[in-house]
């Protein structure tokens, strides 16, 4: 047994946060490029110019990449041979998030209720935490800070068997499509397909994890993600919807078995600010 | 091609008629930030008669609530919000003179027709811009409902903020028009 004390967790969090709200991945901004290649918008042209931009000085002047720093969601790879100490590994969690916030002037946007009363819990905390058991006796966490613009554009549904593909192309597409600016276009798309209503929301929002130079391993899905793509780009939202061929830059599918009487289906919708950085502790 | 346009406020009709959507303006002045909160408190002062936190004759709004600001500089990060969710509020504040919102994503029915009938623009700003946009940003105090945190209004002092025109005087819509020039059929 490999034990981790949780307060070794803490500074991890608070730099994981810091660095993914300062610090774009390279594999966005690189898809940034070949899209900037290919738009015919002037407009569009400008406004991915000035995304790029943002991204540099948001590097150099040590600031966040948008002033919505988010939901602090975090993903946790347990391996089975490890056993905590030293405390409440949620409280860690929440500590790390509650001094990277403060620390990196990043926004506090978390209200509690959230309906009646809506105050501020004004150190972004809880997190949300989603935890997988996995082999061996390491532990990979993900921070991913995710906005409430494009996560509003986000939406289950609980399809019918005889909607088929299609049915599922459509849905995916559609609403994209009714999404129009709202979600800071260009989008990554995420998509979780079977489960259970619950299940499918979270594979939608783990396939946010897959980097955009990776194509999905099973070639059906690949197919099927190439095509939801190229139609969500064909619509001419384009950047921030004023009208270009960016309005896209990868639609990642994740899938799983599901009831013989359903066909869950999520599209969680990811603004161009797509942030999310990750540590394995040996 | 768009124009490049400069705006100063407070803003006055006849400077607002030559805009077209698509034009780039750059604005300077005052220009004061509000999100849902701010905007449910500011209908109801109108609604109950009373005087508003600022003066709203051909005023410019901001929907967005600014990340803390850093050492040394007048504020965080401030890339707009997404405006459909002040459109319950909009109207109201555009009838008694706001002249310009600043946000991101289209607008419904009603403001539209507010924006028409107010001769009044709706501006779009490019989201997650948000270092860039707060580098036009001169200065920044809480002039009202600093308990909304985030949410509280304050008075900007800009200079050559940039953003594009997405609804008129003329009641052209940028979303609309954009969307139909780039679709591949």
């Amino acid at each position: 047994m490999k034990k981790i004390n949780v307060k070794e967790i803490t500074p991890v969090i608070r730099k994981l946060f810091i660095d993914a709200n300062y610090y774009i991945e390279q594999d966005l901004v690189d898809k940034m490029n070949e899209f900037l290649e290919i738009e015919k918008s002037e407009t569009a042209r400008g406004i991915i110019e000035l995304i790029l931009d943002n991204h540099a000085e948001a590097a150099s002047e040590k600031m966040p990449l948008c002033q919505d720093t988010g939901v602090a969601i975090v993903f946790l790879e347990v391996g089975q041979d490890v056993q905590f100490v030293g405390g409440n590994l949620n409280n860690a969690i929440n500590e790390g998030v509650r001094q990277a916030y403060k620390d990196g002037y990043l926004r506090k946007s978390m209200v509690d209720d959230p309906v009646i009363k809506r105050i501020n819990t004004k150190d972004n905390t809880p997190a949300i935490i989603y935890t997988d058991i996995v082999d061996g006796d390491k532990v990979k966490i993900t921070v991913a800070p995710k906005g409430g613009g494009a996560e509003n554009m986000s939406e289950v549904k609980m399809m019918k068997a005889a909607d088929g593909i299609e049915g599922v192309k459509n849905f995916v597409v559609d609403r994209i499509i009714q999404s129009g600016g709202n979600p800071c276009p260009p989008v990554v798309v995420g998509v979780g397909i079977g489960g259970s209503f619950e299940q499918c929301a979270l594979l939608a929002k783990k396939s946010l994890l897959r980097p955009l130079d990776k194509i999905n391993e099973d070639s059906v899905w690949a197919e099927v993600e190439e095509e939801i793509l190229t139609r969500i780009n064909d619509s001419g939202i384009g950047p921030m919807g004023l009208g270009g061929n960016t309005t896209a830059l990868a639609v990642n599918i994740l899938s799983k078995p599901c009831h013989i009487a359903s066909m869950p289906v999520a599209v969680n919708v990811q603004c161009h600010c797509h942030r999310h950085k990750s540590i394995v502790l040996e | 091609m768009s124009n490049e346009i400069h705006l100063t406020t407070p803003l006055k009709t006849e400077d607002l008629e030559k805009l077209n959507v698509g034009d780039k303006v750059l604005i300077s002045g005052k220009v004061y930030t509000a999100r849902d909160a701010a905007h449910k408190r500011l209908v109801e002062l109108v609604q109950a008669g009373k005087e508003l936190p600022f003066n709203i004759n051909g005023a410019v709004i901001y929907f967005v609530g600014p990340a803390p600001a850093p050492p040394g500089k007048p504020i965080g990060s401030a890339g707009p919000t997404t405006s459909y969710r002040m459109d319950p509020y909009s109207p109201t504040l555009l009838d008694v003179g706001l002249k310009a919102m600043i946000g991101k994503g289209q607008r419904g029915t009603a403001v539209i027709n507010s924006i028409i009938k107010n001769k009044a623009i709706y501006l779009v700003a490019i989201g997650g811009a948000a270092v860039v946009t707060a580098q036009s940003v001169t200065s920044c105090k809480i002039i009202a409902y600093e308990d909304l945190g985030a949410e509280a209004i304050r008075e900007l002092e800009v200079e050559n903020f940039p953003a594009f025109v997405a609804n008129d005087t003329k009641g052209q819509d940028i979303f609309k028009l954009g969307k139909e020039k780039y679709q591949n059929k």
